[in-house]
């Protein structure tokens, strides 16, 4: 198991650099120039080299590279061409908004799909079972964005329950006040990811209620619920851990509409308009962190799966 | 804002009897709380805080005459006045102005403001490494002198009438001020409380200012990317004022709804179909004439905006001194269209793509034109670019044949005179006026030859102004005091009362 860490530990490490070393070629591939974002209309040519010299744009772009995965090494990711300000904690600063709400959005999730998912399977011959099958499906079908404004309509503008939108200046030193802005976001995120998610719960546990294990399980003297829960559970969960780990990632960033819709001022929306100013730094400082989580979580959900099922244990371990 | 008649006399009668039992009672309008919060919703966050290093619109939205002030100061009706500069003379020859400065000014460091400071505030905006908009407005500058802590002189290379009116784009700065993109240094009456990113920006009132102190405690300016959670902040009170209200659909909540007041105020941002004027066939006047008034301008302008915005026929906005009504000078008119075609070499019409770029409204834009433009016999290739590339390719390259383009700034009718500017109008007549007008001794001087210029180009339809945009300053009820025309996107906040 240590020696399958450590292998991970490292195929981690240089996926990132290599993650890394594309995000920055591609970048520079790309048409438009940073300098452009910066100036405006009037711009003389002379002001235009002049904003391309202070960001280093003019440099050979291999130099430019050396140059970044140096700082990179003293944890500096540079400061953004737009604004001069630090990336770092610029990003922190918007990690504490994006952070929080994907996990919360997350476990709630989480807890939404792995009951509706189980019931929409075990009890798929009832009509409460029936029905909770075709409620995931409806979220699967409607966009996030609409599900978001359908709930400021409702509970903000009528009935004035919560706010709009928005996220506390004060941060997280109000966490009542905190709260109260996520409750909206997170349900938005949670109904839509309930809706896919619960739809590979009810296939796992459907896949399991008609296993051989558990039959002969059954016939051997097990009632259902303790034939599911020792030998369903492990065997349901492998293919559901792979997605949680895929779903929380892609939340991180795809994040950025419903950060729109609610004027969060999450990690999403800070890449959507570093994206539109080519402003490097913060291209590149988020992706390398969002990178770097996407990593982790793949890593854990991996790792995870080996602790459950035995047989991955044995399948790569042979010499 | 309206004010009932009996607030007034109530305000009176309860002033008197304040002033009789010697409490003090909060009361409708008149005496609203002093230190209010102000909430100020918008979608221009500032890029950074300097405004000659890239800080954008949304800096000088927050900081112009509110952090910062200039020398002289942009009213809301386009007027300058004197601000820093308590007084000022001309020379006769128009190269030497001499400005004397209000005494007992503090930077809100503490640092007395003195004419060093003024210079190098001057000097900073047309520095090699300055990006300034304004960069180029200062070439006339020869030298800069401070003679004593009050005085500074200038002198000009050659006469330059708009000088004042450039000046009041300064932002005076304290000389020994370092990190200005993070931190600021003014001597305006609020000083930056925070500014969270993507957030807010906040600024608290400041009590050591030279001026008349901020009729309020606090003013947020909270960031939006997107107009409709904007829209829902102000109907949920979340924000008291929304500097301009972006789409047309958002105003009918507010509208009709009494706790909320809808400004219709002008603005200087001007939708044009600009034509390539160095390519045919847009190098004849004939056919330019004939596509402008091929397009039902007062159609487009109500489908996008309804009753609310301007109808212009030229560059030159109303706010500006040299606007004359030049709406019909190429009036709606297909048949004058088809012959104006016929005359000019074109009975069957011709081909052309049009680059539009692919933000609001300019696609919707686009359609319409090419819509208007088929029944003249014009087909329209859209052809659909980003802000990037309509920089690189129609900007800079002119590698275009007509493209659309909203123009933001007021006074910018003398783009019309440089025939390297993308459109390539080339006409020396209006070249030479122009340059003759920065060089009058008198605003009245200036005022008529800009005004040969503004006609001029209606008339060579240079090219086709579809409509000015509206500035929909929309804001709850029991807020007063905010400006509604929004020139050049500033936004002074010190005489806003709530309550």
């Amino acid at each position: 198991m240590a020696q399958y860490l450590l292998r991970r530990t490292i195929i981690l490490i240089v996926s990132l650099l290599v993650a890394m070393v594309i995000i920055f070629l591609l970048l520079r591939a790309l048409p438009g120039d940073p300098a452009n974002a910066l100036l405006s209309i009037n711009a003389t040519p002379e002001q235009v080299a002049a904003a391309r010299a202070q960001v280093g744009a003019d440099l050979p772009v291999h130099e430019q590279m050396v140059r970044w995965f140096g700082s990179m090494l003293t944890l500096d990711l540079g400061s953004s061409f737009v604004s001069t300000l630090p990336v770092g904690p610029e990003i922190a600063s918007r990690l504490s908004v994006t952070i929080p709400l994907t996990f919360l959005a997350f476990g709630l999730a989480l807890v939404l799909s792995l009951v509706i998912g189980f019931v929409a399977a075990y009890r798929a011959d009832r009509w409460y079972g029936a029905a909770l099958s075709a409620f995931s499906q409806l979220f699967i079908a409607v966009p996030a964005f609409w599900v978001g404004i359908l709930l400021i309509s409702m509970f903000s503008l009528n009935l004035r329950a919560l706010p709009a939108g928005g996220f506390p200046r004060e941060g997280w030193s109000d966490p009542g006040a905190t709260l109260t802005h996520l409750v909206l976001p997170v349900l938005t995120i949670a109904l839509v990811m309930a809706g896919s998610l619960s739809r590979y719960v009810r296939s796992a546990t459907l896949d399991v209620m008609g296993s051989d294990y558990l039959r002969n399980a059954r016939a051997l003297g097990s009632t259902m619920g303790t034939a599911m829960v020792r030998h369903g559970l492990r065997n349901g969960a492998v293919p559901v851990i792979s997605i949680l780990g895929i779903e929380l990632a892609t939340t991180f960033l795809g994040a950025v509409v419903i950060e729109a819709v609610f004027a969060l001022p999450g990690l999403g929306s800070m890449l959507l308009k570093a994206i539109a100013q080519h402003d490097y730094p913060n291209i590149q400082g988020i992706l390398f962190v969002s990178t770097l989580l996407v990593l982790i979580v793949g890593f854990i959900a991996d790792v995870v799966q080996r602790l459950i099922d035995p047989r991955l244990r044995q399948r790569t371990s042979s010499s | 804002m309206k004010k009932h008649p009996w607030s007034t006399l109530a305000a009176g009668t309860l002033a008197a009897a304040v002033a009789i039992s010697g409490l003090s009672v909060a009361v409708a309008a008149q005496d609203s709380n002093p230190d209010a919060t102000i909430e100020i919703g918008s979608l221009y966050e500032p890029q950074n805080l300097d405004n000659t290093a890239g800080g954008g619109q949304g800096v000088t939205e927050a900081f112009d005459g509110n952090v910062y002030e200039g020398l002289f100061h942009l009213t809301d009706t386009g007027e300058v006045e004197p601000l820093l500069a308590a007084s000022y003379t001309m020379s006769d020859d128009g190269l030497t102005y001499t400005f004397t400065l209000q005494p007992d000014v503090t930077f809100h460091s503490g640092k007395a403001l003195t004419s060093e400071d003024v210079k190098y505030s001057i000097e900073r905006v047309f520095a090699p490494e300055s990006q300034s908009a304004r960069k180029s407005s200062f070439g006339a500058i020869e030298s800069i002198e401070t003679p004593d802590p009050q005085t500074v002189v200038v002198t000009l290379a050659e006469p330059s009438i708009s000088f004042i009116y450039n000046l009041s784009y300064v932002w005076v700065v304290n000389k020994d001020a370092t990190d200005l993109t993070t931190s600021e240094d003014g001597t305006g009456p609020y000083v930056l409380d925070g500014w969270t990113r993507g957030n807010s920006l906040s600024l608290k009132r400041w009590d050591d200012y030279w001026g008349e102190p901020a009729k309020n405690g606090e003013v947020v300016f909270d960031y939006f990317t997107d107009a409709t959670a904007l829209s829902n902040a102000l109907l949920t009170g979340a924000v008291d004022i929304v500097t301009n209200m972006q789409s047309p659909d958002a105003l009918a909540a507010f509208e009709g709804d009494p706790n909320f007041v809808v400004n219709n105020g002008t603005s200087t941002t001007k939708e044009i179909l600009v034509f390539n004027d160095r390519v045919a066939p847009f190098d004849q006047v004939e056919v330019r004439k004939a596509i402008y008034s091929a397009i039902d301008r007062a159609k487009l302008l109500n489908a996008i905006w309804g009753d609310k915005g301007t109808l212009i026929g030229s560059m030159v906005p109303p706010t500006d001194p040299w606007y004359i009504d030049l709406v019909d000078e190429n009036p709606y008119d297909p048949e004058l269209s088809a012959q104006l075609l016929a005359d000019a070499g074109y009975p069957d019409g011709f081909e052309f793509t049009l680059d539009t770029p692919t933000y609001d409204p300019h696609p919707v834009v686009a359609e319409f034109i090419k819509s208007e433009l088929a029944k003249i016999g014009v087909t329209v290739d859209i052809n659909p670019i980003t802000a990037d590339e309509w920089y690189t390719k129609v900007f800079q390259k002119h590698d275009y044949e007509a493209t659309l383009q909203e123009h933001v700034n007021d006074r910018d009718v003398v783009w019309y005179g440089d025939p390297d500017f993308y459109w390539g109008y080339d006409n020396p007549q209006v070249t030479a006026w122009i340059a003759e007008a920065e060089q009058a001794t008198s605003v009245e001087e200036q005022t008529a030859k800009l005004k040969l210029v503004n006609e001029q180009i209606a008339k060579d339809a240079a090219s086709a102004w579809l409509y000015l945009y509206p500035q929909l300053v929309v804001a709850s009820a029991d807020v007063s005091g905010y400006p509604v025309n929004g020139l050049n996107s500033m936004f002074p906040a010190y005489d806003i009362v709530k309550g």
